[in-house]
């Protein structure tokens, strides 16, 4: 058993949000430096710059990129070799959270109930946390400060079985189209094909951690991400949604086993404030 | 797109008028903020006691809930949020004299019809680019609803912040507009 301290969690945890919400990663800033070349229009091209110039400011100065800092998301993958001391791993990410909340200057997003009060917690927490267990004797934390514009665009459809690939391709394609300009595109898109309707959600949301320009290893699915990503650029939505043929800068798909009544599909759209990272403990 | 404007708050019909969709705009002058909660709360007021907490005449609303100041900062980070979402409260702010908001993303029908009959225009800014745009922000105090936090109403004050006039008193609309010229798929209904 290799064990753990759940201060040096919190200690990773609260400067792995502070950077990733003032650092957008290297393989997004470079697929938007690539996509401005493909962008035809000159409103477009002068988003794509402003975005860049933004990235480039928030991480000098190290401030907040986007103001809506985001739901906190977190994946967890926990080693079962793994002896996790001094407390628990869900309070320990929480206070990562806390505190990167108040030291980083991030804004307070997250309001403790849905329907009444909607009474804001000040700190961001509950993260929302995924746990797995899987073999060895590493954590890996992977975090998504999810904004609120993008994520209230996403969609989540119980097509059926006779709806097919067609259906399928309409589904995502009509998702990107309606969130337009009111989701900060160019998205980066994550869908999930299959499981059970809870768990199409949780996929696309997964896929969006995938690198962009990396494609899926069964190769039927690899062409459909490239064929939608393709399809979403003749939209005409464009950067920002002022009109433009930069409207994603990837499409990610992720698929699991389903039951023979059902084709569940969800779409998860994320800004350009593509804030995803990863750390391993 | 080409036409860069400047123009001052409080924003007048002759201004209004003279603002088509498409138009880029360096925007100075005091404007005030908010969003989801202070609208529901200053139309409750309103309701009540026929007061809102600050006078709307001739104002611009900007649609944004910032990140708290660092040590230095006058405000923090300040980008646009989706506008849509204030679009059940917005016809009645403009029925009290309000001239125009500020936000990202579509409005509804009847928002855009509120536009023209009372002479008010909506502008889009860049979303997310919230570290840039709170440069041209060079004042902010809490007028009303503090306890709301980062959506309580703010007065700031703006040095040629960078809009684009996106739904104009005569229908224009910077989107389907913008949209159209390169669309080059039709998804069927």
């Amino acid at each position: 058993m290799r064990e753990i301290h759940v201060s040096e969690i919190v200690e990773k945890v609260k400067n792995m949000v502070m950077d990733t919400e003032y650092n957008l990663p290297e393989d997004f800033i470079k697929s938007l430096e690539t996509a401005k070349a493909f962008e035809e229009s000159p409103v477009g091209r002068e988003i794509i710059e402003t975005i860049l110039e933004n990235a480039k400011v928030a991480s000098i100065e190290k401030v907040a990129y986007c103001q809506d800092t985001g739901y906190p998301v977190f994946f967890v993958e926990v080693g079962q070799d793994v002896h996790i001391v001094g407390g628990n791993i869900k309070d320990a990410i929480n206070e990562g959270v806390r505190l990167a909340t108040r030291e980083g200057y991030l804004r307070a997003s997250i309001a403790f109930d849905p329907v009444f009060e909607r009474r804001n917690t000040g700190d961001n927490t509950p993260a929302l946390i995924y746990f797995d267990i899987v073999p060895g004797d590493r954590i890996k934390i992977k975090f998504a400060a999810k904004g609120g514009g993008s994520e209230n665009q996403s969609k989540q459809a119980m097509l059926k079985p006779a709806d097919g690939l067609e259906g399928i391709k309409k589904f995502i394609l009509k998702t990107i189209a309606n969130a337009g300009p009111n989701a900060c595109p160019p998205f980066t898109v994550g869908v999930g094909i299959g499981g059970t309707f809870d768990y199409s959600a949780v996929l696309a949301k997964k896929a969006l951690f995938r690198p962009i320009g990396d494609r899926h290893p069964d190769p039927a699915i690899a062409m459909l991400e490239e064929e939608l990503l393709s399809l979403a650029n003749q939209l005409g939505v464009g950067p920002l949604g002022f009109g433009g043929t930069v409207t994603a800068v990837d499409v990610k798909i992720e698929v699991a086993p389903v039951h023979i009544a059902s084709l569940p599909v969800a779409v998860n759209i994320q800004c350009h404030a593509n804030r995803h990272s990863e750390i391993e403990i | 797109m080409s036409q860069v404007k400047k123009i001052t708050t409080p924003l007048t019909d002759d201004v209004i008028e003279t603002l088509k969709a498409g138009d880029r705009i360096l925007l100075s002058g005091y404007v005030y903020t908010a969003r989801d909660a202070a609208h529901k709360r200053m139309l409750e007021e309103y309701k009540k006691t026929g007061k809102l907490p600050f006078d709307i005449k001739g104002q611009v609303i900007y649609y944004v809930g910032p990140t708290p100041p660092k040590p230095g900062q006058v405000i923090g980070s300040a980008g646009p949020t989706t506008a849509y979402r204030m679009d059940k409260y917005t016809p009645k702010l403009l029925e009290l004299g309000l001239k125009g908001t500020i936000g990202k993303g579509w409005r509804g029908t009847k928002v855009k019809e509120a536009l023209k009959k009372f002479k008010a225009v909506y502008f889009a800014a860049y979303g997310g680019t919230a570290a840039l745009l709170s440069k041209h922000i060079k004042s902010s105090e809490i007028v009303a609803y503090e306890d709301l936090g980062p959506e309580a109403i703010r007065k700031l004050y703006f040095e040629d912040f960078p809009v684009i006039v996106a739904n104009d008193i005569y229908g224009g609309d910077v989107f389907t507009e913008g949209q159209k010229a390169y669309k080059k798929i039709e998804i069927d209904p």
